[in-house]
């Protein structure tokens, strides 16, 4: 799989206009990202930070040869978005927004799925950052990344940053962050995440953060048991304490009968050798440990 | 959200799929109208939104107009697995001879819709899954394309179902996808659908569960999201506050900003030997005024002791935290021990706010989780 953001991506930002998009914009410009325009309909011709504001994202893709999209307009109106920048030849789609329908996110992911070499990020997600590039499509603070080795993928926001953080502290740093999104239904998974995380050479370690619901993290450590994956693997996973039944803020973090516990999924990743942090600061010891043997 | 079996069955109904005949009543002695109305035999089911309630006595069958009163009067005020029955949804008995399963949901794992068919209803299709799975047919929609009546006949072929009965049971599938599509429901099940002895498909049960995240497409749902059965009365007053809230039953009250931050939160404090007593997620980019709520909403909760605020700042800009803190501090009838962790966008400003008010803040979670269970 490609990288999904690099020096070279040419962003564009849909909703610069709103709140969000606006204050967002101007910090991935200071982080270094190249935005080439946003996307507001009936505001176009205007400017924010410098930054083209176009009615459509075509326009954007036409004039600027955009590729990468992030999404910050409402849920009722992030389904347009979507099939607009896929319909628009956009690579990479990063939907920030929190509460998009779970019939609208189906529908644009199977139609991104029908084009080569589409993905989507999230929804619901904080985005990804690639700090050895400089390059940041999303809402993660920017003091608290810097280059170096460690992969994360994530199901959450602010535990990505708890995380990142905590690496940057011990003097590591991270090569790239993906947050996959904290709703029942996302774009990539963390199997993708972990090929692409394989594939790259400046990954040198990972961190998956999961948290309950669902089995994404019974199906990654079914994948890193069949790949006979080489890469240190350190799992963090949230929820341990949650009551079943009840959605812990998250629309996919839920506990629905025997499915999607946290003990099952702490079970299924430590029976192929991936270590598990009991709080979020463990993970750098037990990085340090791992990548300190070579290999997993 | 999940809705009750009566309702589902109100949606079921005008779709065209038979449902028992039946009415809703709350207070037991209407019964007897019902016995005149709708005939012995009578089932007496309970509106709860707990799974398994027939195993727990949740559902009685009445043979005689002295039975329907018994029961009556018995299940409505009772308890049913916690959950409180202020209904009956009394209904014709029907005259079974084959249990059938039928459902749409959305498959996590595919990304789609999927339908599932089962000629052995009647059980909790978990454990049909497990003892024969080759007596359930499963289809996965194509979202782009869609689903037909034709592709629900297909699927039944494979479970020996065709004929009559494949188009009648085709049909009924169909029509449980096309109810999901337009209600955005996450599950749309009726199990047991029964075949009666006069070969009628009927829904015996109906569970529908209507995306939470499509509510405000679903006015006629608005009432009831926002009285909740499945809420304790603190979550229920929460969410007319609009506010993410579940209740645990300790005394740390847990406010952050982010699901996966509230969570791995409340797992600390555990793990650290203290109790949290509710998740409170403020979501991400928070405003003072919810801030100001939550704050207000926590230190309200009797058994809170001590509250503990986690702040990694993102898109929630922590100089907003701050004041919110604050203005609920100040607003806060019954004023308890705060514990503030900010980190992330904007704290330096966050936390000299905080520190100007007296309240010592940690920039590390562990050292203020530690704090918190001293207080």
């Amino acid at each position: 799989m490609r990288s999904i953001i690099d020096k070279d991506s040419k962003v564009i930002v849909q909703g610069i206009t709103g709140r969000e998009g606006t204050v967002h914009t101007a910090l991935m410009l200071a982080y270094g990202t190249k935005i080439v325009g946003g996307i507001t309909p009936g505001k176009g011709g205007q400017e924010v930070y410098g930054v083209p504001v176009y009615d459509h994202v075509a326009e954007a893709v036409n004039r600027h040869g955009a590729n990468t999209s992030i999404i910050f307009v409402p849920a009722a109106y992030a389904r347009d978005a979507v099939i607009e920048s896929i319909e628009a030849g956009i690579k990479t789609i990063v939907p920030i927004t929190e509460g998009i329908p779970l019939k609208d996110t189906v529908e644009f992911i199977a139609m991104a799925n029908e084009k080569d070499d589409v993905v989507i990020v999230g929804p619901n997600n904080p985005g990804v950052i690639n700090p050895p590039h400089g390059v940041k499509v999303g809402i993660m603070p920017n003091h608290i990344f810097k280059p170096g080795n460690v992969g994360i993928v994530s199901r959450s926001g602010t535990l990505t940053y708890e995380i990142a953080w905590h690496i940057t502290c011990a003097g590591m740093g991270q090569s790239t962050c993906v947050g996959i999104g904290g709703d029942p239904i996302t774009g990539l998974n963390f199997i993708q995440l972990l090929e692409m995380f394989r594939d790259d050479d400046s990954t040198e370690g990972i961190v998956i953060i999961g948290e309950i619901g669902g089995n994404a993290e019974e199906l990654a450590a079914e994948y890193i048991k069949e790949t006979n994956y080489k890469k240190p693997v350190v799992a963090y996973i949230a929820g341990r304490s949650a009551p079943p039944e009840k959605r812990m803020g998250h629309a996919g973090a839920i506990v629905m009968g025997s499915m999607g516990s946290a003990q099952s999924k702490i079970e299924a990743f430590a029976a192929v050798g991936v270590a598990i942090a009991e709080k979020p600061g463990d993970t750098v010891s037990l990085l340090k440990q791992k990548m300190g043997q070579g290999n997993g | 959200m999940k809705l009750f079996e009566y309702q589902a069955k109100n949606i079921l109904k005008k779709y065209g799929i038979n449902v028992p005949r039946g009415h809703v009543i709350t207070n037991p002695d209407d019964i007897e109208d019902l016995v005149q109305e709708i005939g012995l035999p009578l089932v007496l089911k309970s509106q709860v939104l707990v799974a398994g309630r027939g195993k727990s006595g949740g559902i009685l069958f009445a043979e005689n107009a002295g039975e329907a009163g018994e029961h009556s009067q018995k299940l409505i005020g009772s308890k049913i697995k916690g959950s409180l029955v202020s209904s009956l949804l009394v209904e014709e008995k029907l005259d079974v001879t084959e249990q059938l399963y039928a459902s749409v949901s959305v498959d996590r794992q595919t990304k789609k819709y999927v339908i599932l068919a089962s000629k052995s209803g009647g059980v909790d299709i978990e454990e049909i899954a497990k003892s024969s799975p080759e007596n359930i047919s499963r289809y996965w929609v194509n979202p782009v394309t869609g689903f037909s009546a034709a592709e629900a006949t297909k699927m039944l072929a494979s479970l020996g179902i065709d004929g009559d009965d494949g188009s009648a049971l085709a049909a009924v599938i169909y029509t449980l996808y096309r109810v999901a599509i337009d209600y955005d429901a996450e599950l749309v099940e009726t199990n047991p659908l029964v075949k009666t002895s006069f070969g009628v498909l009927v829904a015996a049960d109906a569970r529908i569960i209507v995306d939470d995240n499509a509510l405000f497409r679903h006015p006629e749902f608005h009432e009831n999201s926002l009285h909740r059965v499945d809420d304790t009365t603190r979550e229920a007053e929460a969410r007319l506050l609009k506010l993410t809230y579940v209740d645990l039953d300790g005394d740390i009250g847990i406010i952050g900003n982010g699901a996966g931050l509230v969570m791995a939160t409340i797992d600390m404090v555990q793990l650290f030997g203290g109790r949290p007593g509710n998740f409170l997620d403020m979501g991400g980019g928070a405003q003072t005024d919810i801030i100001k709520r939550g704050v207000i909403f926590v230190m309200a909760k009797p058994e809170v002791k001590a509250v503990l605020i986690n702040i990694m700042g993102g898109i929630t800009r922590c100089d907003v935290v701050a004041s919110g803190i604050i203005a609920g501090l100040n607003e806060a009838k019954e004023k308890k021990p705060v514990v503030v962790r900010m980190m992330g966008t904007n704290d330096v400003e966050g936390t000299r706010i905080l520190n100007q008010s007296g309240i010592t803040t940690y920039p590390n979670m562990e050292e203020a989780v530690a704090e918190v269970l001293k207080k």
